[in-house]
């Protein structure tokens, strides 16, 4: 009865907040009502308990884990990318031998997921790092699970360059690395950076597994406290920090694109 | 003269999934230092295979490729890539770097060539000023329009110093008024800086303009090499007639052959140079007692070549028109007797 009353009394906007509070605590709603807080202060006390340097923490553990793994992933994804096209058909460098090689190996990357693939390389992981576990344990895992993922990016970012300037270079006496340094890669830019921020975004999420192996970070953070101890309030701002993370790298990616786009 | 480009026996086969594809088929072309050379042909016919063969962007089957007397086709890659600098291309579809500015564009060739930056602004400078885009060197391709285009790949094409331009469709993709003032400036090219030109066109119109020879292409094959007048006013190959009879001021003399006119004698008359403006005709006919119609006729300029034909009927004794025909062949006039 109080309920309803209440929500006769202060319009839709409390009523939207209540049925979330009811939602995620059943205890909420009576506790507000009685001590009788404005509808902020009660949101706001809602997140009360939440360790804000642990959230902090967490959210450093995902920039790192993920800038860290983008680094590499750029750089051998993108080394992977261009020998993937210029060893494709018709290309510059055609081999059929060595693009399906290469093909077949990215593509058994690829169809293995990520939980999976972390516990299979945990050996190489331990060799590269010398360790398997924690932050640094989970940056091995995510570039080998990212490189042959972007790569495949690259490559189709580089088959979009007009074949029409390729030629033209060539026939102004330009060498191979002149045509993929100068011509490639800098007609491919946009569609590069746009693999990129894919890229970002896609390491973000798979960071949020890497808890597994104790990796830390926000994924790990809403897992393991928000989901499996009941902290909601810690679920609902982790998410929010994730959501602003990939928001944030989304509309960067973009803004870049478009400052380098001449189309 | 210097022949600067020899081909020698080209041919270039394709392997298509179960069968060989002829492209080239025993090709032989010489072109002179200095001159405009115009390859013309339907599409498929080979001639942009043809083109590619003279820089190696399509490497032969069979036969040399001889430029300024270097066999290409014995070279190795990085000699090669030496040799292509001698030789500026450009394209149909222009083929600019859509991410560089025109100055970026026209110096990219020099940056290639890692040539000191002082240099490139000082060429790219002046090649600017000569397709006449000094105002636009800080626009990318997409902010101009294709004349404006192709006029940038032209400087770059010429901003390695070439001996040869190759020019694979130079004008296709634009409109009238566009195409003539491109023509005009591969003519200029041509005078001032002395660069021979090689292109390939499927429109007579062009071969007319600028060419000083041409070559027809048919299936594959060269079927007529000549000077452009002689093709133009005398063409040997049926493809070679289709292409003529396309521009307008052509003389289509077989409706002639039956029944036009009254009975007279129907002469096709050639004149070329000076003596297209004279009054030859007039002169010859006065002389003697017979009088003449003209049938059809034309009067126009091919390159900077004027030339005439007119279609006449003389009526007359014979004696009198035996003696026109034999005065006009012995001022020097192309005569054929019709009917």
């Amino acid at each position: 009865m109080n309920g309803i009353l209440l929500n006769l009394l202060n319009g839709s906007l409390l009523n939207g907040f209540q049925l979330n509070g009811t939602l995620l605590n059943g205890t909420l709603l009576n506790d507000t009502l009685l001590n009788g807080k404005s509808l902020l202060g009660r949101m706001i006390s809602y997140f009360d308990e939440i360790n804000w340097d642990l959230m902090f923490k967490a959210t450093r553990e995902t920039l790192y884990m993920m800038g860290v793994s983008l680094l590499f992933t750029i750089i051998l994804g993108l080394a992977l990318g261009i020998i993937l096209f210029l060893t494709g058909p018709g290309q510059m460098l055609q081999n059929k031998i060595s693009y399906f090689v290469l093909s077949l190996v990215v593509n058994m990357l690829r169809s293995v997921p990520f939980v999976i693939l972390m516990i299979l390389i945990m050996p190489l992981t331990k060799m590269l790092i010398g360790t398997s576990i924690g932050v640094q344990g989970a940056i091995p895992p995510l570039v080998v699970a990212a490189v042959p993922f972007f790569a495949r990016l690259v490559e189709a970012a580089l088959r979009e360059v007009d074949r029409g300037v390729q030629e033209a270079a060539q026939a102004m006496g330009a060498t191979k690395w002149q045509i993929v340094w100068h011509v490639l890669l800098r007609e491919a830019r946009t569609g590069l950076i746009a693999a990129v921020t894919i890229t970002a975004i896609t390491l973000v999420s798979y960071t949020a597994m890497s808890g597994i192996i104790g990796g830390g970070g926000l994924g790990d953070l809403a897992q393991r406290l928000g989901y499996q101890r009941f902290r909601t309030d810690v679920m609902i701002v982790t998410v929010a920090f994730l959501l602003v993370l990939v928001q944030v790298l989304q509309m960067a990616g973009d803004a870049l694109v478009k400052h380098f786009s001449r189309k | 003269m210097f022949v600067l480009i020899e081909l020698i026996g080209i041919d270039k086969e394709y392997r298509a999934k179960d069968r060989i594809v002829t492209a080239l088929q025993h090709i032989n072309l010489t072109v002179e230092k200095g001159e405009i050379f115009g390859v013309i042909g339907r599409s498929g016919a080979g001639k942009s295979t043809l083109l590619r063969c003279v820089n190696l962007l399509e490497r032969p089957t069979n036969g040399k490729v001889l430029v300024g007397g270097q066999d290409l086709t014995s070279l190795k890659e990085g000699e090669l890539q030496k040799e292509r600098k001698r030789i500026g291309m450009i394209f149909q579809h222009f083929n600019l770097l859509s991410t560089a500015t025109v100055e970026q564009n026209i110096a990219f060739p020099l940056k290639l060539s890692k040539l000191p930056k002082k240099e490139i602004a000082a060429k790219v400078a002046s090649l600017l000023e000569l397709v006449g885009l000094s105002q636009h060197r800080k626009q990318y391709p997409s902010q101009l329009s294709g004349g404006q285009k192709q006029r940038v790949g032209i400087a770059r094409a010429l901003a390695s110093d070439p001996d040869i331009l190759l020019c694979d469709e130079a004008t296709s993709a634009l409109d009238p008024q566009t195409t003539e003032s491109i023509l005009e400036l591969l003519k200029d090219i041509n005078t001032k800086l002395g660069i021979t030109i090689l292109l390939i066109t499927h429109e007579m119109g062009v071969i007319r303009a600028i060419c000083d020879r041409v070559a027809v292409m048919d299936q594959g094959e060269i079927v007529e090499v000549g000077d452009v007048l002689d093709v133009f006013l005398k063409p040997q190959h049926e493809v070679s007639r289709q292409f003529v009879s396309e521009v307008a001021d052509s003389i289509d003399s077989s409706a002639f052959y039956n029944g036009a006119g009254s009975g007279g004698r129907i002469l096709r008359i050639i004149f070329r140079g000076e003596q297209t403006y004279e009054p030859v005709l007039y002169e010859t006919v006065k002389e003697t007692g017979a009088t003449f119609a003209i049938l059809q006729g034309t009067v126009s300029r091919m390159k900077d070549t004027p030339y005439g034909q007119l279609v006449v009927e003389l009526r007359g004794s014979d004696a009198d028109v035996d003696a026109v025909v034999g005065g006009l062949c012995s001022r020097g006039l192309e005569v054929s007797v019709l009917r």
